[in-house]
């Protein structure tokens, strides 16, 4: 699978998350289901293949091995995104977060709040500090690839 | 003497803080009962004034503390000398006061030394560092199959006559407690010095040194319900006389010009700067406090957790357990098949259960297991079978969550 491919079969997934699951997650009241829906989106994204599994994507500051890919679309002036790891809580968080930031403008992108992406869902605050830190990796990285489109 | 469960956990005000919690998390560090923290306020608030240096009446006072609490790790530690006892941040400034300070002393070129597959990096990688350095080749004694050390290996390697074998008492990750007394007498024999890496050991039972037999031995107190910051470096006279010092400055040195400095002698000398004082004053304190308590009967409260925690954890489907229950010094290594660590802990976070995951500074371990990292679950006297039963509950909607 070429890193081009792996971005083209993300998109519906990511697509599909954003309209089921986040609203799912942001409606149930018990940390339980919460975590059940969480847990299992990464089941719905396609896997970095080995060959994709490049030390250059890997994120530093996960406890666990943690792999993203980026696209920048010069035409349309679009961002996609990737995202892949050995754990499963890591590879959902990231997923709610690429959800709502996949195809968007570059200049929308440039102006959003990162921190505020997944505040609403009620998940955050009880994720580990490590934890945090491992998404708040993901997520710098992400911001940071938007800068160099700018 | 017998045990009580609910006075003992009384002495922690930090349960008062968090009853809702299961701490499982002491082999990371221990909770401070409050004889070991209104030791270290008492200092601060009525003694405190910086050691050896001072002229007034305030500094020697402090001295004299500071003193002995020195004299009472020498006495539970059964050291033939106090000037054997030197004060380190923890185990880890401990062992790379030891790796930098053998070599060119005790370490030539071209010699060797002998660790393990289970050793805390703490106890690697200054090593490491400093064999590469000066030309000394590091072997390790690996694992059989069922985990533990392998002893026979271990009597092979002996033969290559390595000047140094450096061992953990206690596996920070598996909780197995090694055979000190065999691996010492076998090091002895081959004319090697003994290095003990008490860290996750010192909890069980103070070393009675000089039987043991141990050249050196380390810990840190924050693992002994002690105060973070402060450790121990044991060392023989004869061969901690031999130590090159590590840091300089300070009460290390007896005279100074810039034609030359003389150190002072031991255990100063492998001291520098002000130390922790508080923090040895608190460790002090925690030697003493241990003492009111029956230590057989502890022990025997904890095994009695553990395999109640162990048997629990035997029949929740989909756990692979990694530690061994026999000779087991209160940790439990786990995983849920075909499940990060990370995840779990991350579950069990959710449920108020505090654990570690990850490979627990000891990746050559892991390397040896072929494994991504594991659960670790350690246990202290002040857990109690609430906790476990707790635990049990938490980790079975864990496996269930990640169905
Ligand atoms: C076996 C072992 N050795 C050494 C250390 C290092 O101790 P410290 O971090 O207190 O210096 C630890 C702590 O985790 C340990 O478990």
């Amino acid at each position: 699978m070429t890193a081009h491919e792996l971005i083209l079969q993300s998109k519906a997934p990511y697509l599909a998350i954003a309209t089921h699951e986040l609203p799912a997650i942001a409606a149930s009241s018990d940390w339980q289901n919460k975590y059940r829906i969480l847990m299992n989106l990464g089941k719905q994204l396609p896997a970095f293949s080995s060959d994709l599994q490049r030390d250059e994507l890997l994120i530093a500051g996960c406890d666990s091995k943690a792999w993203l890919l980026h696209q920048f679309d010069g035409i349309t002036q679009t961002h996609y995104w990737a995202f892949d790891s050995e754990a499963r809580v890591v590879k959902g968080l990231v997923a709610l977060a690429i959800c709502q930031l996949n195809g968007l403008p570059n200049n929308e992108l440039a102006q959003l709040d990162f921190t505020s992406l997944l505040k609403p869902l009620g998940l955050y605050q009880n994720i580990s500090p490590s934890r945090q830190n491992g998404l708040q990796a993901v997520l710098d990285k992400m911001a940071s690839q938007i800068k160099a489109a700018n | 003497m017998s045990f009580d469960v609910k006075a003992f956990r009384n002495e922690f005000a930090f349960f008062q803080q968090h009853p809702d919690w299961v701490y499982l998390d002491s082999a990371a560090t221990m909770h401070k009962p409050l004889a070991v923290i209104a030791a270290e306020l008492a200092f601060y608030q009525k003694d405190n004034s910086n050691v050896h240096r001072g002229a007034h009446q305030l500094s020697q006072q402090a001295t004299t503390l500071f003193e002995q609490a020195r004299d009472q790790i020498a006495k539970a530690l059964n050291a033939k000398r106090r000037e054997e006892i030197i004060w380190t941040s923890g185990a880890t400034q401990a062992l790379n006061m030891l790796a930098s300070g053998l070599m060119g002393t005790v370490l030539k070129p071209g010699d060797r030394i002998l660790l393990t597959a289970l050793e805390h990096h703490a106890n690697i990688v200054p090593w490491q560092f400093y064999c590469q350095q000066h030309g000394v080749f590091i072997d390790v004694v690996p694992l059989t199959a069922e985990h533990e050390l392998d002893l026979q290996a271990y009597q092979q390697l002996l033969e290559l006559k390595p000047k140094v074998v450096a061992v953990a008492e206690v596996s920070n990750v598996l909780g197995t407690i090694q055979p000190l007394e065999k691996i010492i007498s076998l090091a002895k024999v081959a004319g090697a010095i003994a290095v003990i890496d008490g860290a996750q050991g010192v909890v069980l039972a103070r070393p009675d040194v000089q039987t043991l037999g141990a050249d050196f031995y380390v810990f840190s107190g924050h693992k002994l319900y002690g105060p973070t910051g402060i450790g121990v470096l044991y060392g023989r006279y004869e061969l901690l006389d031999l130590l090159k010092p590590l840091c300089f400055g300070g009460e290390m040195i007896k005279s100074v010009s810039f034609s030359g400095t003389t150190l002072n002698q031991l255990p100063y000398r492998l001291e520098a700067g002000t130390p922790n004082i508080a923090g040895a004053i608190g460790l002090a304190a925690a030697m003493c406090w241990l003492n009111n308590f029956d230590s057989a009967a502890l022990a025997a409260h904890k095994q009695q957790l553990f395999t109640k925690l162990y048997q629990g954890c035997l029949a929740i489907k989909g756990l692979e357990l990694l530690s061994p229950q026999q000779n087991n010094a209160g940790i439990l290594a786990l995983n849920i098949k075909g499940e990060h660590p990370t995840d779990v802990a991350a579950i069990l976070n959710e449920q108020k259960i505090a654990v570690r995951a990850g490979t627990h500074c000891a990746m050559p371990l892991f390397q040896a297991l072929q494994l991504p990292g594991a659960v670790r679950l350690s246990l202290a006297a002040y857990n109690n079978s609430q906790d476990i039963n707790r635990t049990l509950q938490a980790l079975e909607q864990t496996v269930e969550l990640l169905q």
